[in-house]
């Protein structure tokens, strides 16, 4: 049976998934970018490989998508993230027409076609602020690992209200309202409501149509979540997957070229069979 | 004696002049800002008094400047940095007309007219591409400090292209650069010549003329002035030494000097309509 695979080279991490012919994800894996983007790609794929427990052999066509795309040196083609965060959203939740993807270092609204293709989108290519780097540079500030910003900012009561725009600002910012005795939670509270707030305003330049899906690392974050959430007045489709979907996405694409391959004879046949 | 001081609260430095009645100056200190302003700006005036070798009391009329002026709430007048500067830089050099003043987290260009006012300016704070805090993210991120700037630029013979427009995003940059083998002290030398674009257009936006007169903490790295001037095509003034970071602490001090001269003037003059 043939496998595709997709390798979404992101600005802070790498993520592989592997696809079965019936587009069920069977293996997946996810490391750091680094400095070495190369090896980040190797490693993310040999460890989906692992993951899923698919010899190399079985894999029929590697899509590299996100920034670092080109670095998939083992990669067949490449296509843009913002086609694969489209491709993967659509298919996992196929009611989707607005997707939000928060990176490390890159927002982008997405637009999308009932078919998953993409009509419209919108990034912040220029300025980190209201990236997932946002939530690192308060990380750093507060000196608390990335994964318990979410808990602590669920625990605010009356958000801090976060002025600076600047990513590089924001983490003294952070200090100083520590500084004038707030409360971490409600500092915390107010970073995720600065960066949704931001998000939505990305989101307003493409429309906001629902169904909303919300990719990307910052996902796993249940408080920025649930800000977006009440800020927008509906409830954003978030998966297991979420994280995956731009790499989901790339391997959709990677199938596509498995099937097509095998197709030309059967897609030569009906055509002239129709002229 | 008619002693006077300025206190410049920056983003990043606080920084104290004590002026004596024929300008000079009698000492200064700095000290980090911080979150504490009220205590910065204490302990560079004591500093500063210190090395004039004065007390508190020696001081007729203090004059603050500085983003933390108004929180900091000391002296008996403020001005703006901007203000504050512009006398600063016109004391070192008359002919003024353009002030580019670079701190920790601004970048501030202002248009002096001819009698040293300040006519038109522009500031960049909202981001901190195009201030000292983009030179200070680029040397962390190829494990520098701040202090190792200076003597790693120094070392540089070409500039690379680092794109600067924003802050974060410089280390994907960095990072990429130095796995392609460039040396540190060429990727820092880029940032400078970022940073003096970024400049150099807040610069047209006042509609520059000369002179020029660069100021602000990052004016201490000798070769950012170099590279301002290779940019503007133009020579450019620069206050001796470690003025460069005094200049609006020290434009401060001088229009205290101005204030306590009219207020003595007013003392001597018969009172109006007597």
């Amino acid at each position: 049976m043939a496998h595709a695979a997709g390798v979404d080279v992101g600005s802070t991490q790498t993520k592989a998934v592997i696809i079965n012919e019936a587009r069920v994800i069977v293996g997946r894996a996810l490391t750091d970018t680094g400095a070495n983007v190369m090896r980040a790609a190797e490693t993310a794929f040999r460890a989906a490989l692992l993951d899923g427990g698919i010899p190399e052999e079985e894999v029929g066509f590697i899509v590299g998508t996100g920034y670092g795309r080109y670095k998939v040196t083992f990669g067949n083609t490449q296509v843009t993230e913002i086609s694969c965060h489209g491709r993967g959203a659509v298919h996992m939740f196929p009611r989707t027409r607005t997707v939000l993807d928060m990176g490390g270092q890159d927002t982008k609204a997405i637009r999308v076609q009932p078919s998953g293709e993409i009509q419209d989108f919108c990034m912040n290519d220029k300025c980190a602020a209201g990236t997932g780097r946002f939530l690192g540079a308060a990380a750093t500030a507060l000196d608390l690992p990335l994964a318990e910003l979410g808990p602590t900012a669920l625990r605010g009561e009356r958000a801090v209200k976060i002025t600076t725009t600047c990513t590089v600002f924001a983490e003294s910012e952070v200090l100083s309202w520590l500084g004038k005795g707030k409360k971490i939670e409600d500092i915390l509270l107010g970073v995720h409501e600065s960066i949704a707030a931001r998000s939505i305003g990305l989101l307003r330049r493409v429309g906001i149509e629902p169904e909303v899906t919300f990719t990307g690392g910052v996902t796993k974050n249940r408080a920025m979540v649930e800000t977006l959430n009440r800020r927008l007045g509906l409830t954003v489709n978030v998966g297991d997957e979420s994280h995956f979907m731009g790499a989901l996405g790339a391997a959709l694409f990677a199938l596509d070229r498995i099937v097509a391959a095998r197709a030309p004879a059967h897609a030569a046949e009906t055509k002239r069979g129709v002229a | 004696m008619s002693h006077t001081a300025g206190i410049d609260i920056g983003s990043t430095y606080t920084k104290a002049v004590v002026v004596a009645e024929d300008g000079s100056i009698l000492g200064r200190a700095m000290e980090p800002t911080g979150f504490k302003l009220v205590q910065a700006a204490e302990r560079a005036l004591t500093g500063a008094l210190a090395a004039a070798g004065l007390v508190r009391g020696d001081v007729a009329y203090l004059v603050t400047t500085g983003f933390g002026r108004h929180q900091v709430g000391l002296g008996d007048a403020s001005v703006t940095d901007l203000t504050a500067a512009a006398r600063g830089a016109t004391h070192f050099f008359p002919r003024t007309r353009t002030i580019l003043d670079v701190g920790g987290q601004t970048m501030k260009a202002s248009r002096l007219g001819a009698d040293g006012k300040v006519q038109s300016f522009r500031l960049n704070d909202k981001c901190a591409a195009g201030t000292g805090a983009f030179l200070e993210k680029t040397a962390r991120y190829m494990g520098y400090g701040t202090d190792e700037i200076g003597p790693l630029v120094a070392t540089s013979k070409v500039a690379v292209t680092i794109s600067g427009v924003c802050a974060v995003f410089a280390e994907s940059e960095v990072i990429n650069q130095l796995s392609e083998g460039t040396a540190p002290a060429d990727i820092m030398h880029g940032a400078f010549v970022s940073l003096v674009d970024r400049s150099v257009q807040l610069m047209k936006r006042v509609r520059m003329e000369p002179e020029f007169t660069l100021i602000g903490g990052i004016l201490r790295f000798g070769r950012m002035a170099d590279v301002v001037r290779s940019a503007l095509e133009a020579s450019v003034n620069v206050p001796p030494g470690d003025m460069v970071q005094f200049t609006a602490a020290y434009g401060a001090g001088l229009l205290g000097q101005r204030r306590l001269r009219r207020l003595a003037e007013k003392a001597h003059a018969p009172p109006a309509g007597a």
